[in-house]
């Protein structure tokens, strides 16, 4: 613990010997390839299939009508609703798979895409999630048959009237409309999958990238167990993955019909999406419109928020939430600070787009709620002409609060926001740069400074409020040590580039005393892995780390008791140090943690069990709250207004490190995948619902070029009721980046009277939004 | 991302190459670097049924000073210009531009004759060449010629490279007095292609008034773009900040961008004024340096 060691994966990948689901290559393996529709909202008329049919190697193009006759044509999403595998008459979002071809090739199977013939009634999309909500708007849904408009859900929590009445009693009240926008994960690899079918044995071996194989598995046996596809009859491997950020909890159309047709044909099907197909189709994530409000006093006490949130949720609600939370964890958006009263509320809406919602690189939601809050209390504190840091440090919950209990139910676990604030501050030296600020605007040079102090809520979690269909959001851990001392622990999680091979056995080293190099960590096969609910939210440490924590302590208590047999004391008389048990006072009669495991299978006492293993199955007692506070400064150009990120200075507190390395590598590329929708990525539709970016040619995802040198730093404030004081880090940065971006950009942008921009904060949308404003040539110098 | 059926010939002299293209017909595509080809065929946008690779034809990629010009072989690779100090010495405008292609991959691989012969108005090199006021030779079967670059670029994706020929050379005149040069655009980010951008090549004489004046406009038109008023606004003064500010403007007024996802076409004039401006300053210091 606490220690950077290197990365046990690593060997593997830059030695490019990761083997990802592309690799898997299977005796008489068939490909499948996707006819996609060019329209978002269309009825299909016919599909003709003979000329593709024609093509030597060419096997089958299945359609929904084909998979109607199993009952296969409809899936439930893990929000309760239910989402076409492939339509029989309307398609709902462009790219939404129409047809899939079943080939020998994968060339020949997209030349036969080509080749099929799709006729289309083309019908007016609803783009608009505000206009799917008019009365004259069509019913998307018609499947739905007791199904009048296009809203799905509404939800609440807080206090409704006394909010209200805060706000219609404050000196100060602000509000904003912001667009949180429709992005993707982009991972590098996409998603894909080899659904191996053998009619011998009616058994389903499923490779698939996914990110949470046991609930895959169980999800499967619920959609094609009655067509034999039972759970002890499926096994899904989900080999090393490139990134899945969420984007891979989902199950796709593709992997269905996958299985499908391997389940026909009795071979092998491989589907591999491009690019573009991952792009356009997959989950979303984001797409919250909020109208965000703060009340306060003069003096900058902040009394009241409230949120009101309208959720574009594409064609169906696919989201990955825990059941209960439709807006996951969105009403942790009353942020760090302390007061007494809020309000929220969200509506879900049908529209003519690809569904998601997905918790890229964030726990349910999070991100939209802390955007929200850290933009408003900017906004608030631009309002009362204080500086915003100011403000932070006036309405921060103080470290002796905690247990802090939100007015929107929780109970956050530690914080010290003020430390983590203070060395922000310091590290940037925010003063000085202040007063540059203002020589600087005195010129009508553009600079701004921006500050995010989010907290996140992550480890999802407690067993009583947390499930996703049914199942407890627990993870596990089960450890065998073998009669040499060398070990292999096995989770319910799935590592897409977090580390887990390494600080899994960091963790079980820091408690059992096997080396680390000596633990080999396996995930992904749920033959092998015990149960759990896989690898998103920020939940694998504060879940599963807990877990190999706790089966590690199960372990040391049996060696314990092995040490007294061996060494002939009472277990009281033992001191344990990391690696052996000594008799207390006589340090030389001792055991090593080696000697013991091997005595577990040579030499234990009567009455004990042989061997050296343990299992164990975390249900968090609470969720974690880890937190950060981040400033940028960022420099605009007059003329072009480029936006040059001067500084991006980070400060996380996510109780104890593991490893420190792993956790600052987490921190970057989540600061990189927070700057992504702050300055860069939307996914945009024109009215009739045409994607405009469906490539990453126009979809601009960063790069190391645009992303400045991370400065990072942390402040340690463990959380109370973890085994080991962790938090978890994976998603932190990617939260707290965007506002500390978006809220430097608008402080830049304060001499022309700018209060609000929407992310993705682009130089054409600065001048735009001034030349709206009518003050784009406005001499600014002081 | 899987390209239409194709055939492929990789012919093994320019003769060859020429005899093969005048056979084939419209059919047939050259293939040089293939950055802006390869992909039109993974989505489908072009489906030539015949590629005629370059690769194997000898005598088509050099840098060579020779008879008062930069003689630059179509097949040369990006990278051999950007790494060529003797080319970047004297013309640092290739290092500009060559830095904001693309990326390296792309840059080892993707050839100056492409990126001009591809005729597409968002492509880098042909405002840089506009700038320097390259000659192309073009060679078919029937022997070479040599067309102004002001007579090369005919529309989207045309040039003067005719059915059956093949474009084998740039020239660019080296100036023997004092000159400087710079190219930038605005891309939204690293690979895109350009919002705007800008290419000025200055020459002074030894008062530092502006003899010859050359600004070539990147992706603000449906072809590459001489901005000739703006040329005209520096040459004859000392390039101060009126004839600058002149150049910039008339830039920007001269351009004719669209609007797309990189910005309206007001934001994009704005972009030119702004850049034609720098690069004006930059060449000019480079010019005194």
């Amino acid at each position: 613990m606490g220690h950077s060691m290197k990365r046990k994966e690593d060997d593997r990948f830059v030695h490019g010997k990761g083997k990802y689901v592309d690799d898997v290559k299977l005796p008489g393996m068939l490909y499948m390839d996707i006819v996609r529709s060019p329209y978002a909202y269309a009825k299909i008329k016919n599909i003709d299939a003979s000329e593709a049919l024609k093509i030597p190697g060419v096997l089958a193009v299945v359609t929904g009508k084909d998979l109607e006759q199993y009952n296969l044509h409809w899936m439930p999403t893990l929000m309760s609703d239910t989402q076409m595998v492939l339509p029989t008459d309307t398609v709902m979002y462009q790219a939404q798979e129409v047809a899939a071809i079943i080939a020998t090739e994968k060339y020949i199977a997209r030349d036969a895409r080509e080749a099929v013939r799709v006729e289309y009634e083309v019908m007016k999309p609803v783009v608009d999630p505000y206009k799917a909500l008019d009365e004259d708007a069509p019913v998307l849904r018609t499947d739905k048959e007791d199904k009048k408009d296009n809203h799905i859900w509404h939800w609440e929590v807080g206090q409704k009237e006394e909010t209200e009445k805060v706000f219609n009693e404050a000196e100060v009240v602000v509000k904003e409309q912001m667009h949180i926008p429709r992005i993707h994960v982009s991972s590098i690899e996409t998603c894909g999958c080899v659904a191996d079918y053998n009619k011998i044995d009616n058994h389903l071996t499923m490779y698939m990238t996914t990110q949470a194989p046991h609930a895959i598995r169980t999800v499967i046996a619920l959609v094609a167990g009655h067509v034999g596809l039972t759970e002890e009859k499926v096994r899904v491997i989900s080999p090393d993955i490139g990134g899945g950020f969420g984007g891979k909890v989902p199950v796709y159309p593709g992997y269905v019909i996958a299985i499908a047709a391997s389940f026909l044909i009795g071979k092998p099907v491989k589907w591999i999406e491009d690019r573009s197909e991952n792009l356009q189709a997959d989950s979303f994530a984001r797409d919250y419109h909020i109208t965000a409000e703060m009340a306060g006093t003069k003096d900058g006490k902040i009394l009241a928020t409230r949120m009101k949130v309208l959720a574009d949720h594409g064609y169906t609600d696919a989201a990955a939430n825990p059941s209960k939370f439709p807006t996951g964890m969105f009403s942790i958006g009353t942020g760090s600070y302390d007061y007494p009263t809020a309000f929220m509320e969200a509506d879900a809406v049908y529209t003519n787009k690809p569904p998601g919602g997905v918790a890229y690189r964030c726990s349910f939601r999070v991100t939209e709620a802390v955007h929200a809050i850290e933009r408003i209390t900017d906004r608030f504190a631009l309002e009362i002409d204080k500086d915003p840091a100011q403000v932070r440090f006036d309405n921060f919950i103080k470290k002796d609060q905690f247990p802090y209990h939100s007015p929107t139910g929780w109970e956050y676990d530690s914080g010290d926001y003020h430390a983590g604030l203070e060395l922000a501050m310091k590290s940037v030296e925010y003063d000085k740069l202040r007063e540059e600020q203002a020589e600087k605007r005195k010129k009508g040079e553009l600079m701004g400074i921006g500050i995010s102090t989010f907290t996140e809520i992550v480890g999802a979690g407690p067993s009583k409020d947390f499930d996703i269909l049914g199942i407890k959001m627990f993870d596990s851990a089960e450890i065998r040590v073998h009669p040499t001392g060398k070990a292999i622990a096995r989770f319910g999680t799935k590592s897409q580039g977090q580390g887990h091979e390494t600080t899994y056995a960091q963790i079980i080293a820091e408690e059992l005393g096997i080396p680390a190099k000596d633990i080999q960590v396996e995930e992904g096969d749920t033959d092998t892995a015990p149960y759990g609910l896989g690898t998103y939210a920020s939940r694998s440490t504060p879940t599963a780390g807990a877990a190999a924590a706790i089966a590690a302590r199960k372990l040391r208590d049996k060696a314990r008791k092995l040490a007294a047999y061996l060494l002939e004391v009472s277990e009281d008389d033992l001191e344990w140090e990391p690696g052996k048990f000594s008799v207390k006072g006589a340090p030389e009669k001792s055991k090593t943690i080696q000697e013991l495991v091997f005595a577990a299978y040579t030499n234990h006492p009567q009455g004990m069990e042989a061997g050296f293993e343990a299992t164990h199955y975390y249900d968090p007692p609470n969720l974690t709250f880890p937190s950060g506070a981040y400033i940028c400064v960022v420099d605009l150009d007059p003329d072009t207004f480029e936006i040059k990120v001067r500084r991006f200075v980070a400060i996380d507190d996510a109780g104890n490190i593991i490893n420190p390395m792993v956790a600052q590598g987490q921190v970057h590329g989540g600061l990189t995948q927070g700057l992504a929708p702050a300055m860069y990525e939307e996914l945009i539709y024109d009215e009739d619902g045409n994607i405009l970016n469906g490539t990453l040619m126009d979809y601009l995802v960063p790069t190391a070029v645009e992303s400045p040198s991370w400065e990072t730093g942390h402040t340690v404030t463990p959380s109370p009721h973890h085994p080991i004081g962790a938090k978890g880090i994976g998603e932190s940065p990617t939260v707290g980046a965007p506002p500390a971006i978006a809220n430097a950009i608008v402080d830049a942008l304060k001499p022309y009277g700018i209060t609000h921009l929407d992310i993705p904060i682009t130089p054409y949308k600065i001048f735009k939004a001034l030349k709206d404003k009518g003050v784009l040539d406005k001499p600014i110098a002081e | 991302m899987i390209p239409a059926t194709f055939d492929y010939s990789a012919p093994s002299t320019l003769d060859e190459a020429l005899k093969l293209l005048n056979e084939i017909g419209d059919e047939a595509k050259i293939l040089a670097g293939g950055h802006s080809l390869i992909p039109m065929m993974k989505l489908r946008f072009a489906e030539p049924e015949h590629l005629i690779d370059l690769a194997n034809v000898p005598g088509l990629a050099y840098v060579r000073f020779e008879d008062g010009q930069l003689k630059i072989g179509a097949m040369t690779r990006e990278v051999d210009t950007e790494e060529s100090a003797e080319v970047t010495e004297r013309f640092p405008i290739f290092k500009d531009v060559a830095k904001l292609i693309a990326d390296p991959q792309v840059r080892n691989f993707g050839t100056i004759g492409g990126n001009l012969a591809h005729g597409d108005a968002a492509n880098d090199q042909p405002a840089v060449m506009i700038a320097l006021g390259a000659n192309l030779e073009i060679t078919g079967l029937e022997g070479k010629r040599t067309v102004s670059i002001d007579e090369f670029f005919y529309g989207f994706y045309a040039t003067a490279v005719q059915e059956g020929e093949i474009l084998t050379e740039i020239g660019i005149p080296v100036p023997s007095g004092k000159y400087g040069n710079a190219y930038h655009k605005i891309e939204r980010k690293v690979g895109d292609y350009a919002t705007g951008g800008v290419a000025v090549h200055i020459e002074l004489d030894d008062d530092g008034t502006c003899t010859k004046a050359g600004i070539g406009l990147t992706n603000v038109n449906p072809v590459p773009l001489r901005a000739e008023r703006s040329e005209q606004a520096l040459v004859g003064t000392k390039v101060d900040a009126e004839a600058i500010a002149n150049a910039a403007q008339y830039a920007s007024e001269d351009c004719n961008p669209s609007d797309d996802l990189r910005g309206d076409a007001d934001y994009k004039r704005r972009v030119i004024k702004s850049l034609t401006k720098k690069m004006i300053l930059k060449s000019l210091e480079r010019a005194n340096a």
